[in-house]
């Protein structure tokens, strides 16, 4: 309770004084203009500062630290400095004593902290801060995100009308100590666009939004949420940002870039999100399901989320060279995966920043140590081992939930087995394969939570340690994801990272709120993911004004719902469903859409096999979700990547959302999107029967929302330049027709239907039809 | 920054809320902000200064730059330095003869040739010859690169850490071998911009060779922006119809109908932002504005059937054959005229394990006369003296041979301890061989130049403090030297 309060009161202060607690990767710029709070709390003001500008050289790493000076522990920060143990950098109360406050006025190059060679800076608000911490005290404090998981008091609220869930009282009591008016409430056919989009990666029907708006019941939002959150495209949406995270891929990664065959995990990931696995079992089995005593071939199936790191074939590595690097993998993902942590950095050194040492590094890599594996494929072309084979019988019997479209009779699958003696793990000088020094045994850091003697030294023990109810991080990383998943930015931004170098809560209160919810009420993420939509703050309207936008660019506050452009899967497969072209199977092996002639024969050096030459599918097969398209690493499908898809290098919580010319050509230019429109056309023209309302039809089903008249008549008189054009040049007309395999019916004179068709191209081309506001 | 980004945030919003007639999508274009994504606030916020492109993160260079743009004539798969740039008569005067233990000194091998019993000493069987007013020595296979020894430095003393193909290029084009990291070109993108609002500041032209038709991959990451803004990554410019992935309007599509097509959704757009008030869609009109212009202006630039004859003999008869090494530097050559800030070549098939005499001869002809001319080309441009031209690969080879070293054939393993490469121009020193191996050409004995130190030099070149280029991504500030590399300040003219 005790820190809750704590957390409380800092949080009281922020707002009093109008500031909000931005993430330090904007501090630069934006310092000069912030007023100095009147209570600085160390973690939210002047551990960012510390962090980013002095733990490099005083900080959590002994070989890089000068004077004996370390900022990173309470002991160390208050520590006498020098031979005579004579003088403090922080003298709590005292700021003519602390000389820190000297060297960061200084102008005396020599003194000046942080020292010119750094190349880092000390703003003037910041040096505001550091003295007025000391002046007030300087207290210290735990880093928040290690602090434990309480459930905070809910907030009240003057205006409680807004309210439909806790949610809200938090939002609103913020905004309403700003002064600010949350945003009206989002037109019907906007929620439902966007709480589809959000859950199931698809637009609305037009059934489903004429439903919606006519259904006047007091759960009819609710009811449209149930049939989403029962639908399989939420789970193939689930699994779709899933295979991000746990860097799924259809081949090795390196070099030669040879095929492998992973998606019968993929398949398994789709099934568990559509019983709603709970997220501690989910993760379980992941991590350690082939060590679950009488294990199903289930649980060794969802154990291959280990294995879908890159693996090398490239002959002469030296292969303890790469199985370390695969183990490392493996390290790196549990710390960005599931601690929100960025324990790489601790490979070669103690970590710069937060409290992982190197001896954590390789005591938590010594969990993932023992697999009975070799660093190279060997000989060319091998499945690595360890691997099973699922057989065509097993899998229609038990393991119904793989969906073995090319009736295989026996498909291979890598998983993790631990081998009989473990294998003795070693501090890795520099991070080199070939520098052991010291011993190490798996260990979790002690900073974050101490490893129980109760579990067992091994994966299925080190999911225990992370599901244990004290632990502080795992439930407030997950969560923190589930909101980025409603609202583009997580409650901490930087969802890879809530170690001291990364964003501050814009609601702490709140992320613990739902972080306890999720611990304490089964891990089910789908109720949380119902939980946030049903909020008003996920209602309201994206709409902003010049005021809001000036005043809250990055909508810190949520006094708006984000506008998002949608992804690159989303993009694709909205446009597959609007024109009907949609294959709805749920899962099977990956396919190979449209994708530009001799990507990978230019770039092969002729080995790869059958990822040396793209050969693109056929008929169904093209039009399958974009979660299902063929991921060739070292040549990702440009379409994708171009729309900010992850590499699959190495796990990724959070993408980008960039803006480029590449994007456009794309929209305009791509067979599978020009298709899609003449496809949508069509649709249009066989279920509307004139000009006005096939055009209202295209645009309704692309926007899910009608056109206004303005914008129609706009439309129209396209349509019928387009139209003359055509008929002056018919044969334009059927070059334009021609694009793509699926073929249609004359439903009128082609030249007609070539104009409709760019029409439904230029609809296809607009911000809002590849944005969920 | 910050603050400036939102003051013409705002008085974009304030002009597209006020003129609603203003459809004109060229004012558009230029007033607006390109890919800035408020959502993922971004140090890279990435502007359109009003003479169009993209800008970079510095306002201005850290000191006078001496070159404006690359050329990069990557060589993929490791030349043999033995072959062509380092000549040692010791291993001809002693071939066959077992490699020192003393000279290996503990140097780990590659698995091609760990379970090798013996390293016999294997001498080029083909002729250096000294070049140039300093005496430079250059094999017979490269008779066009000897011409222009006096353009050159060549530097002897080039060593890595990796071992392996795919690890040692993407440490050389990234900084690091582990994937994942932006490349030397987005990072300069990221830092400089483009001086061209028609084209993109970084491009990547690919070639195959004919020494070793089956030799090494190349992998699409080698160009990509890593944790940078995706408008930094490499464009493939590719021969045939469709040089840059989508450029071409779909069939039945002309440009008259396209610029309507376009008009109309910026139109339509322009709707929207009044609506909405989201600066993203301001960047988007942008963006299909950049697009437009892009279709025009990069077949303009593959289209080379305007060269004049001389120079494609100066270039060579391959120069007219779109997709060799040969056009591409002749394409190199163009998009350096227009202001592309790194032009990025890739030549395949260096990697001669085996069968090396022939493979390394046939691999030299394709690079020698148009790489030579191309250093040529700029000089008689007048731009030899701002755009820094490297020829390199990714680690040298062996000085012994992998499998059976017979009169007239053998085979070289990888060798990182040293290797050749040479730059030209923009600020480099002509005329200069740098550093040197041992007798054996296995080890270097006087100034080493490390993989970051030719990366901070390359940076320092263009007017870029390697340390201060950094980019913080996941809580650490990066870039592309890591935490190593020194400029070679020898090789400055």
């Amino acid at each position: 309770m005790r820190n809750s309060i704590q957390i409380l009161i800092v949080f009281l202060v922020i707002l009093s004084l109008g500031f909000l607690p931005y993430g330090c990767q904007n501090t630069d710029e934006k310092s000069m203009q912030k007023a100095v709070p009147d209570i600085v709390d160390y973690n939210f003001h002047v551990k960012p500062i510390l962090s980013d500008r002095c733990f490099t050289c005083h900080g959590p790493d002994e070989n890089t630290r000068e004077g004996d000076l370390r900022f990173d522990t309470e002991e160390g920060m208050f520590a006498a400095l020098g031979k005579e143990k004579d003088h403090f950098a922080i003298v709590p109360g005292d700021i003519v004593k602390s000389t820190l406050v000297d060297r960061m006025y200084t102008e005396n190059p020599d003194d000046m902290m942080p020292p010119p060679e750094s190349n880092l800076t000390l703003e003037a608000y910041e040096k505001e801060i550091l003295k007025k911490w000391i002046e007030q005290g300087a207290k210290w404090k735990k880093h928040w995100s290690f602090l434990p998981i309480e459930k905070p008091d809910i907030p009240t609220v003057q205006n409680e009308d807004w309210i439909q869930n806790d949610i809200d009282n938090f939002v609103l009591s913020q905004l309403e100590k700003e002064g600010i008016t949350p945003a009206e409430k989002a037109s019907k056919r906007a929620l439902l666009r966007r709480v589809s989009f959000d859950l199931t990666g698809l637009p609305p029907t037009l059934v489903e939004l004429q439903d919606f708006e006519n259904d006047n019941s007091a759960n009819a939002y609710e009811k449209a949420i149930d049939r989403l959150l029962d639908s399989d495209a939420w789970a193939e949406n689930m699994a779709s940002k899933w295979m991000d995270l746990a860097r799924y891929a259809d081949t090795h990664g390196y070099q030669d870039d040879l095929e492998r065959t992973m998606w019968p995990w993929r398949d398994w990931v789709i099934h568990a999100f559509q019983k709603n696995m709970p997220y501690n079992e989910f993760v379980k089995w992941q991590l350690g399901g082939d060590l679950i005593p009488n294990r199903s071939k289930e649980q060794l199936i969802a154990s291959a989320f280990n294995r879908n790191h890159k693996i090398t074939q490239e002959g002469g590595v030296i292969p303890e060279e790469y199985r370390v690097e695969y183990v490392s993998d493996r390290t790196q993902t549990f710390g960005t995966a599931f601690l929100g942590l960025t324990f790489e950095c601790a490979k070669c050194h103690d970590h710069k920043y937060d409290p992982i040492s190197q001896k954590d590094y390789y005591s938590l890599f010594s969990f993932f140590n023992n697999v009975p594996e070799f660093g190279l494929i060997q000989p060319y072309g091998a499945i690595p081992k360890p691997y099973i084979t699922l057989t065509k019988e097993e899998i229609d019997e038990t393991l119904t939930f793989i969906n073995n479209l090319d009736t295989m009779e026996a498909i291979p699958l890598m998983v993790m087995e631990e081998m009989d003696t473990i294998r003795q793990a070693y501090i890795l000088n520099r991070g080199a394969y070939d520098k052991p020094t010291d011993s190490v045994t798996a260990e979790t850091p002690s900073s974050i939570l101490k490893y129980n003697e109760e579990f067992p030294k091994n994966r299925l023990g080190l999911a225990d340690w992370l599901f244990h109810e004290d632990n502080p991080l795992t439930a407030r990383v997950t969560v923190n994801r589930l909101w980025q998943q409603c609202f583009g930015n997580g409650i901490v931004a930087t969802s890879y990272d809530f170690g001291n170098q990364g964003s501050l809560p814009t609601h702490p209160e709140l992320l613990d709120f739902l972080a306890a919810k999720l611990r304490d009420e089964g891990w089910d993420q789908k109720a949380i993911l119902k939980y946030i939509v049903l909020s008003s703050t996920y209602q309201q309207s994206a709409k902003v004004t010049a005021d809001l936008l000036e005043r809250d660019p990055e909508n810190q506050l949520l006094a708006r719902a984000p506008r998002l452009r949608l992804t690159a899967e989303m993009i694709r497969d909205h446009a597959l469903a609007v024109s009907g072209l949609l294959n709805k199977t749920v899962g099977g092996p990956s396919v190979k859409p449209y994708q530009p002639n001799g990507l990978w024969q230019e770039t092969t050096g002729g080995g790869g096999g059958s990822t040396s030459r793209y050969v693109q599918d056929d008929g169904s097969k093209l039009y399958r979700r974009s979660m299902y398209t063929f991921w060739k690493r070292t040549v990702p499908p440009p379409s994708m990547m171009t729309f900010d898809a992850a590499s699959r290098d190495f796990c990724m919580v959070q993408r980008e959302t960039t803006s480029t010319p590449l994007q456009a050509l794309i929209m305009l230019n791509d067979p599978q999107i020009v298709e899609s429109a003449r496809v949508l056309a069509y649709r249009a023209i066989e279920n509307a029967e004139d000009l006005e309302h096939r055009i209202s039809m295209m645009f309704e089903w692309a926007t899910s929302r009608e056109p206004s008249a303005e914008e129609l008549t706009n439309l129209k008189s396209y349509f019928e330049e387009e139209f003359t054009r055509f008929q002056k040049e018919p044969k334009e007309a059927e070059s334009f027709l021609a694009i793509g395999e699926y073929e249609q019916k004359a439903l009128l004179d082609t030249t007609e239907m070539a104009a409709y068709a760019i029409v439904a191209n230029v609809i296809f081309n607009l911000d809002e039809t590849i944005t969920r506001g | 920054m910050e603050k400036e980004i939102k003051n013409r945030q705002h008085q974009m919003n304030r002009r597209a809320f006020l003129s609603k007639s203003s459809v004109g999508v060229g004012t558009a274009a230029l007033s607006s902000l390109l890919g800035l994504n408020f959502l993922n606030k971004s140090e890279n916020g990435i502007i359109t200064p009003p003479n169009g492109g993209i800008k970079g993160i510095l306002n201005s260079p850290h000191f006078a730059p001496k070159a404006k743009r690359v050329i990069y004539l990557f060589q993929s798969g490791g030349p043999s330095q033995l072959e062509l740039f380092d000549y040692k008569p010791t291993l001809i005067k002693r071939r066959g003869e077992e490699l020192p233990e003393s000279i290996r000194n503990g140097q780990r091998l590659t698995g091609m040739t760990s379970g090798q019993d013996s390293f016999p000493l294997a001498g080029s069987i083909y002729n250096f010859e000294q070049h140039g007013q300093n005496g430079a020595w250059i094999s017979e296979l490269l008779p066009y690169t000897a011409k222009i020894a006096d353009e050159l430095c060549i530097i002897k003393s080039m060593h890595t850490e990796a071992i392996n193909h795919d690890p040692a290029i993407t440490f050389f084009q990234t900084g690091s071998q582990q994937p994942g990291r932006p490349s030397m070109g987005a990072w300069l993108s990221y830092g400089l911009g483009s001086t061209n609002e028609n084209l993109p500041a970084f491009t990547v032209l690919l070639s195959r060779g004919t020494g070793r038709k089956f030799g090494q991959p190349l992998y699409s990451r080698l160009w990509g922006n890593g944790f940078l803004h995706s408008l930094h990554q490499g464009v493939q410019f590719r021969s045939g119809k469709d040089p840059v992935l989508y450029l071409k309007d779909p069939d039945g599509i002309d440009r008259v109908s396209r610029r309507k097509m376009l008009d109309k959704i910026a139109e339509l757009n322009h709707k929207q932002l009044e609506e909405f008030g989201d600066p993203e869609i301001s960047s988007r009109i942008a963006q299909y504005e950049m697009a437009y212009k892009m279709q025009m202006s990069v077949p303009e630039v593959m289209d080379t059937a305007g060269e004049p004859d001389h120079i494609y003999q100066m270039y060579g008869p391959e120069s007219t054959q779109p997709g060799t090494y040969a056009a591409n530097c002749l394409l190199a050559r163009r998009l350096a005229e227009r202001g592309v800030r790194f032009i990025q070549l890739y030549h395949m098939g260096w990697d001669h394990h085996d069968n090396l005499p022939n493979a390394v001869k046939n691999q030299a002809r394709d690079i020698d006369q148009a790489s030579a001319a191309l250093v040529m080309d700029l000089k008689q441009r007048g731009m030899l003296e701002d755009t820094l031209v490297i020829w390199g690969g990714e680690f040298g080879r062996t000085n012994y041979s992998q499998g059976i070293l017979t009169d007239t054939n053998y085979g070289r393993d990888h060798h990182p301890r040293c290797f050749s490469i040479w730059m030209a121009g923009g600020g480099i020193k002509p005329g200069v061989v740098y550093g040197e191996t041992d007798e054996f050409g296995y080890n270097i004995i006087e100034n080493p130049v490390h993989v970051h130190d030719f990366q901070a030099t390359a940076m320092h070149l263009l007017g870029i403090d390697h340390e201060r280029l950094t980019y913080k991504y996941q809580g650490r500030r990066f870039r592309l030297t890591d935490v190593h590399g020194k400029v070679v300040k020898d090789i400055l003219a």
